[in-house]
């Protein structure tokens, strides 16, 4: 019980290298050992939530070393919260990954497991940590596994993706280490809390100025920000499908948690909306974000990619309620870590499904989706519902936290850059439904009259994809429960 | 105002949701399916029929699923208005399912399980919004209906219907996201409720200017009422099948545009608020360029379904017409139409798809001489013609009568001509149709030849005349939709 903080990160790790093991002796052995494993890690973080929800924030030590000296984990709310989607999500990935990852890897599936739940180990590790360099040392794990990963994908354009991924990676990770060092230079300590206490009393200082803006130019160079999106987009479509359902929900996501523990754990709100005046400039960047990632993302002609744009676009509506000002916004902010990671993987299941059967996922090939998979096709029109903002998929509840304090914030730029986007995702994903339910099937000679086959991705996939989809709804109509039990305590 | 908790409304809602994997599951037999839709209908509209009493009594039915944010929940009000609207489109959704069967077999249209189970979710949500206690949940079934809808207006698949959907999503959706969603969440913004109360939600908040914008911004954001400049997505949405031209917009999406503009000036602005303001003179100008320009449209319309769209356009602005009177009898004649029309209106789509499945004629050139071929259609043609223009001895006399009571009420004489002027445009572009039905030349035979009676199938013969009976005794028994509006709107 008391140790389930670090076996929540420790579990996913240990089974990563008995999945690399033991693929030495037979390869099949290693999906059931990375499934345990992640089972476990799901639960373990959903005990903690609920002793979290229960007793309060948990301190943990690694290895009883105190803090300063020693790595400590906080476990609050809001990381308990992220920990458990996490989880949950790399967990629900796997088994629908099953069927398709020998396929995708060209027959590395070992070692796909073994990336993967190195990557997943990062992601916790950054969630759950509660110490400033070893965040850089987990996302530093998390990304070389993603440069991996990505590489493993498509043949021709993987690599590619992938260095250009490495090269924009390693500079915002130098950003990141950067301002950690300055803020080490000025304070003597790594620790989040021991770094907020001795920071209280040293505003004005300009080497604290520096440090934040670094660090929070890394994290956005991680998160995607746009105009610092550019490696995303290719590196999420050329990515092995199976990975991607993982990555596209998380990685952002856990950036901008991370981002917001910046803001509100180490630094301070006050800090930053009375002492720095950034925050304007940040939200009118998170404005052009939104709107520029809708409007690449109506250029595109693949579905996996033009879902890559639209996270583009969600990285705006995160970065900008959390710089609200307000505690309306960052209410929205974190609704929205877990909306959006919920749609997000429901869209990418969905895509998943759909390479399996098609092997291609350009947007003319999609005709006569609807009549062929058409469970597929149900959770992909809840999970486009949702990033449209229909009531009451979680998008609209989000979005909804997001609008009011956009309002109070006075940041009508905002509000309109939300409206316009909604409008830019239903244009998206109707045109895409239109494919899928216009024209008749590519290559064959069905026509839109007659009886289509019904052909489905193996039930596995269509039952977790299936769950996700649905629970948007659920999350959606519960989103109160969320905010008044989990999002407004930690904001107090 | 007594309240009572009851999940009776949440019942009448879901009962043609649950019903949707029921008919899925059986669409290899069509005799078990559309027993099924007459199952749910029945107790969808018995249960309603079981919550009148109370309403009648002048309490209130309340039901609070879901709290989202303080003052904004999802949650369910019953009371006069609700129950009048929920009376009609229950009532005619069972009578437009014993259509649907004789037109869509008599047509052997494909793809009539997915048609009845979005027909059955579109039910649902209208329901859902006549019961709505909030904005915000009419807001998230007003949304639901319009996605429910989409597949029904393209049921055909074809190059028009592609069109015509997009017609319908750009109006209606962009609408709703682009207009209602922000004055939506700017009235909660101010005022922190989105409750409907008779005395209005806004305390001395708005100034006039800036009601008048929020005003505009709901009325036109509704487009499913039709208000011009918004209306061109219902002439378009006439490809559909003629059971949804009939039920959806005649009656069901139609008129739940109209109901959330009367909520919102009823229940979010309230009669004193708009008074005070002078702000129903600006609708009832709005309302009266569509009445007289929809009319005029109309008349010059050959294909009959678009004639009729024209002149739902028109007659639904009556609706809002007779609202923003804001006077007793006004309030009446408008709301009372919402019922009057329904009837009227649903006979005359019925008995376009009648003669559309007997003879195959769309134009209104080619229908001379039908009425000897098909008197029964025809008669009830007249008797909804008659409904529609407002003339004994049909409900539209009462609704009619009423709103020129209203605008003498109300000192607005200029706009009492609106009203005579239309009916006679009404006169003009449906009694011809009638006169030439009976006694004018056909085209394809000779007057020789004794003339055989060749009516479409009983399906569809059977609900024309029930609709166009019930059109008739609503002229002598207008009681209980009297009564209700009554005790709905606190009007003696």
């Amino acid at each position: 019980m008391d140790n389930y903080p670090a076996l929540i990160v420790v579990t996913p790790l240990l089974a990563a290298l008995l999945a690399g093991l033991a693929a030495w002796i037979e390869d099949r052995l290693s999906y059931p050992i990375a499934l345990m494993g992640l089972a476990l890690s799901t639960f373990f973080a959903f005990k903690v939530l609920m002793q979290v929800i229960g007793s309060g924030t948990i301190h943990y030590r690694m290895a009883g070393w105190a803090p300063p000296m020693g790595i400590e984990y906080t476990i609050d709310l809001l990381n308990a919260l992220v920990l458990l989607l996490v989880s949950g999500i790399a967990f629900l990935n796997l088994i629908a990954s099953y069927p398709s990852v020998n396929q995708e890897t060209n027959d590395r599936a070992a070692s796909f497991y073994t990336i993967y739940l190195l990557f997943v180990t990062g992601l916790l590790g950054v969630t759950a940590t509660g110490d400033l360099f070893n965040l850089y040392v987990l996302i530093e794990i998390t990304s070389l596994t993603s440069y991996a990963m990505v590489a493993l994908g498509d043949r021709d354009r993987g690599p590619i993706a992938s260095l250009n991924y490495v090269f924009i990676g390693v500079i915002g990770a130098s950003f990141y280490l950067l301002g950690v060092g300055y803020l080490y230079l000025k304070t003597g300590s790594l620790n989040m809390a021991d770094v907020a206490h001795i920071l209280s009393g040293i505003q004005g200082s300009s080497t604290v100025l520096v440090g934040f803006i670094l660090c929070m130019l890394g994290i956005w160079i991680k998160m995607a920000l746009f105009p610092m999106h550019v490696w995303l987009p290719n590196a999420y479509t050329y990515s092995p499908v199976a990975f991607s359902r993982v990555v596209a929900p998380l990685m952002t996501k856990v950036m901008v948690y991370v981002m917001i523990r910046l803001m509100v754990t180490v630094f301070g709100l006050d800090y930053i909306f009375n002492t720095l005046h950034l925050a304007d400039a940040a939200v009118w960047l998170a404005t052009i974000a939104i709107l520029a990632g809708g409007v690449m993302a109506l250029a595109q002609k693949n579905l996996k990619k033009m879902l890559t744009y639209i996270i583009v676009c969600e990285i705006g509506y995160m970065v900008g309620g959390a710089w609200m000002g307000n505690q309306l916004g960052m209410t929205g902010a974190i609704l929205h870590i877990v909306n959006d990671a919920l749609m997000t993987f429901a869209l990418f299941l969905a895509v998943g499904n759909m390479v399996y059967k098609l092997k291609t996922i350009d947007l003319p090939d999609l005709k006569g989706l609807f009549g062929k998979m058409p469970w597929t096709m149900a959770g992909f029109v809840l999970a486009a519902l949702s990033i449209i903002g229909v009531p009451p998929t979680c998008g609209f509840f989000s979005k909804w936290y997001l609008l009011l304090g956009a309002l109070e914030a006075g940041a009508y730029h905002f509000a309109a850059a939300l409206i316009i986007s909604s409008l830019i995702c239903a244009i998206l994903f109707f045109k895409v439904f239109e494919i899928c339910f216009f024209e008749s099937l590519a290559g064959g000679h069905e026509t839109a009259h007659g009886v289509v086959e019904i052909e489905e991705a193996p039930v596995s996939m269509l039952i977790v994809s299936g769950l996700v989809s649905l629970s948007i709804i659920v999350v959606g109509l519960y989103s109160g429960t969320i905010v008044n039990s989990i999002i407004l305590p930690f904001l107090k | 105002m007594e309240t009572i908790v009851s999940v009776k409304p949440l019942l009448a809602v879901l009962v043609t949701l649950f019903v949707i994997p029921v008919l899925v599951s059986s669409s290899g037999k069509p005799n078990a399916r559309e027993s099924w839709i007459f199952i749910a209908g029945t107790i969808k509209l018995v249960l309603i029929l079981s919550m009148l009493p109370v309403i009648l009594e002048g309490k209130q039915i309340v039901l609070t699923l879901f709290e989202i944010a303080p003052g904004a929940s999802i949650a369910f009000r019953v009371d006069g208005l609700g129950m009048l609207f929920a009376i009609v489109a229950a009532s005619l959704y069972i009578v437009t399912s014993i259509y649907s069967i004789g037109y869509m077999r008599g047509l052997n249209e494909h793809g009539q399980t997915r048609f009845v189970s979005f027909f059955a979710l579109a039910i649902s949500a209208t329901i859902g919004a006549a019961f709505s206690a909030n904005l915000l949940t009419l807001y998230l079934f007003y949304e639901i209906l319009s996605l429910a809808t989409y597949p029904l207006v393209t049921h055909h698949q074809d190059a028009t219907s592609k069109i015509s959907g997009r017609r319908y999503l750009i109006f209606i959706l962009g609408t709703s996201i682009g207009l209602v969603l922000p004055a939506m969440i700017y009235c909660y913004h101010v005022t922190g409720t989105l409750e409907f109360t008779t005395a209005g939600i806004f305390a001395d908040q708005l100034s006039k200017p800036g009601a008048t914008v929020l005003l505009l911004m709901f009325v036109f954001g509704f487009a499913k009422a039709g208000i011009m400049p918004f209306h061109t997505w219902l002439p378009a949405a006439m490809v559909a099948p003629t059971p949804v031209s009939a039920l959806l917009h005649a009656v069901a999406v139609v008129k739940v545009g109209v109901f959330s503009i009367v909520r919102v000036l009823t229940g979010i602005f309230g009669v004193q608020l708009l008074g005070d303001f002078n702000l129903g003179v600006v609708v009832m100008t709005i309302a009266s360029v569509t009445i007289l320009l929809a009319s005029c449209i109309a008349l010059s319309q050959d294909e009959l379904k678009r004639r009729l769209a024209y002149s739902t356009i028109s007659q639904l602005s009556y609706i809002i017409f007779g609202v923003a009177l804001l006077s007793p009898q006004g309030l009446l004649g408008g709301v009372i139409h919402i019922a009057m029309h329904a009837f009227g209106k649903i006979t005359l789509f019925f008995c376009a798809g009648a003669i559309f499945v007997a003879t195959g004629k769309k134009y209104i050139s080619q229908m001379s001489g039908l009425g000897r071929r098909m008197p029964f259609t025809f008669a009830a043609f007249f008797i909804g013609a008659l409904g529609v223009i407002g003339l004994p001895p049909t409900g539209g006399f009462y609704s009619k009568w009423n709103l020129i009571l209203g605008t003498l009420e109300a000192q607005q004489t200029l706009f009492m001509l609106v009203l005579l002027v239309s009916s006679f445009l009404n006169a003009f572009y449906f009694l011809p149709i009638v006169y030439k039905g009976f006694f004018g030349k056909s085209p394809d035979e000779d007057d020789t030849t004794p003339v055989k009676i060749k009516e479409a199938n009983l399906c569809c013969v059977i609900p024309l005349m029930i609709t166009a009976v019930i059109s008739i005794g609503l002229f002598f028994y207008p009681t209980i939709f009297v009564n209700l509006i009554k005790v709905g709107l606190a009007i003696k």
